[in-house]
């Protein structure tokens, strides 16, 4: 509960201290949804993952093309993105647990790639290259107009991260979420107790599938464009380095990692915009020396409550 | 569920091209108890991973209440009834107590988790902590509560005693003893210790070399001080 306080105060601190940023903190909370997505499969069951972009794409494109076909209802949109999002996972869940270790990570920068390129290709629906313009959202409950300073898409953001992370951790702390860690530390015990591993982790991709796609169609409303940048790589990878960054398996370490990650970003590319790239590099190298449970972790530790951690993998 | 036999016929089993256990064929009445002894390295932890199924199994039937499992996942076989409380205990470390047992229990309602504190009472004031944190004998403790909460017909006790403070193995044998004595379960049970693996089974087996070298009751061998010393090694009887 202080948790879900602090993330609405902060939240709202960010809405009055930065008034003039509220577009990048609107893609900053989309974001933080496709990395708390990611740890949901890869911090909390095990599975690394450097295709999640898929997910979160899907749920952006399905909410875009909605939007130009009729559909501008914002909630609805939201909605749609999420079961576009836990669709994709379904399928990405289906081919990535056949697999394990290195194959699977593989297998998901195959997926992501397809997802790319199938975006790209599909372009009389995605606007290909050039990407999905045009989105005319409705105003928010027939009331509130996505505004130019991006208030509305603001608010309505951080209504919806609070939303998803009391779901998620009501669902990591129940029995099934108790199952999903148990099989990431050891997946051949859950079995000779009697549980099958890949439904559960199936469910996991489900869900996390819903949890990015929401992210996606966040972006898509408050962008009113959908781009390729939705569905690539990179954004893949850098979800996983905001993750590792943060530190994986407590959705807090999600949302600190995407913070702190976006924010330096932004701040180190103003300041020096030829090398910030590098900056940004030392930083990581730096966060993953120095605490290789990310900063969550570090934070535990020096606080003495990093009982987790030291359980080994968490 | 209620305790079930136990058939194991010919069974060859193994890790890759190696053949650890060979031919062996042994049978377990329904609600009875079996030590399996042997010196390191003979099989006896191989027999009772071959029979929950996580390593590789070359031939032979294992029939529990009847019904052939050799050829089932080792999920499968767990829903069929048989429960392992593996050497290496494998608690989930980052997880609670409390988190452990619920992971056990499986599809029965979380207030089940109470016959394990009253097994453990241990278990119950130590609930809140992590898996990490707890000494040898609650983890053991642990381990065990978790596959009894599965409820198994066949419980299969692979060395828990070791490594622990004789204060801890005495209250694991009473377990031991107590949940044998219910008759709700079928146990079996490879210990180094030969005075409480006596103790604890009617009836006992000596593998040796991935085979059964000797099979017969509990005082039998414990009359026959040249067999003890020949299998198990001298002085393990006292």
């Amino acid at each position: 509960m202080a948790g879900v306080i602090l993330i609405i105060a902060a939240g709202l601190a960010g809405y009055w201290l930065f008034p003039d940023n509220l577009a990048l903190l609107t893609r900053v909370i989309a974001v933080a949804l496709l990395v708390l997505s990611l740890d949901l499969i890869t911090g909390y069951c095990g599975v690394a993952s450097l295709g999640q972009a898929s997910l979160f794409g899907a749920g952006a494109y399905a909410a875009g093309i909605a939007c130009v076909n009729g559909v501008t209802e914002p909630v609805t949109l939201v909605a749609i993105g999420a079961v576009a999002g836990a669709m994709a996972g379904l399928l990405m869940g289906t081919i990535m647990l056949r697999a394990h270790g290195l194959a699977q990570l593989v297998l998901s920068i195959a997926i992501v790639q397809l997802f790319h390129e199938a975006a790209n290709k599909a372009s009389a629906y995605t606007g290909g290259s050039d990407g999905l313009a045009g989105l005319m959202v409705s105003p928010l409950f027939g009331v509130f107009e996505f505004d130019l300073w991006g208030r509305t898409a603001y608010l309505f953001g951080l209504a919806l991260l609070v939303v998803v992370f009391v779901v998620l951790k009501f669902i990591v702390s129940s029995p099934f979420g108790m199952l999903c860690r148990g099989i990431k530390q050891d997946p051949v015990r859950i079995r000779a107790m009697g549980s099958y591993v890949f439904p559960v982790l199936l469910k996991m991709f489900v869900i996390s599938g819903a949890v990015a796609g929401t992210g996606g169609a966040l972006a898509a409303i408050s962008t009113q464009v959908v781009g390729l940048d939705s569905v690539s790589f990179e954004l893949s990878a850098n979800a996983l380095v905001m993750l590792v960054l943060g530190g994986l398996g407590t959705l807090y370490g999600a949302l600190v990692g995407t913070v702190i990650f976006m924010g330096f970003e932004h701040v180190v590319s103003a300041i020096n915009p030829f090398h910030w790239m590098t900056m940004v590099g030392a930083l990581l190298i730096a966060v993953v020396l120095a605490a290789p449970g990310g900063l969550t972790g570090l934070y535990e530790t020096l606080l003495g409550t990093g009982k987790r951690a030291k359980g080994g993998r968490t | 569920m209620p305790a079930a036999s136990l058939d194991v016929r010919q069974l060859s089993a193994g890790y890759g091209p190696t053949i650890v256990l060979e031919d062996v064929s042994f049978s377990v009445p329904s609600g009875a108890r079996l030590s399996i002894l042997g010196r390191n390295g003979m099989g006896k932890t191989t027999l009772l991973s071959t029979l929950m199924g996580l390593n590789r199994r070359y031939s032979g039937e294992i029939l529990v209440g009847g019904a052939d499992i050799a050829s089932l996942k080792s999920s499968e076989r767990a829903r069929r009834g048989v429960g392992l409380v593996p050497q290496t205990r494998d608690i989930f470390r980052s997880l609670t107590v409390e988190e452990n047992l619920i992971v056990g229990i499986k599809d029965r309602p979380r207030s089940v988790i109470q016959e394990a504190y009253e097994m453990f009472p241990r278990l119950h004031e130590r609930r809140g902590n992590l898996g990490w944190q707890l000494s040898g004998g609650e983890q053991q403790m642990l381990s065990t509560a978790r596959t009894i909460l599965g409820r198994p017909s066949v419980l299969l006790l692979d060395e828990p005693l070791e490594g622990l403070a004789p204060v801890i193995c005495e209250e694991l044998m009473a377990a031991f003893t107590r949940l044998a004595s219910s008759g709700e379960m079928t146990i079996l049970l490879v210990e180094q210790r030969l005075e409480s693996a006596l103790d604890f089974a009617e009836s006992v087996l000596i593998l040796e070399r991935g085979r059964i070298a000797w099979q017969g009751t509990s005082e039998a061998l414990r009359a026959d001080q040249g067999l003890v010393e020949h299998y198990i090694g001298v002085g393990s009887l006292h």
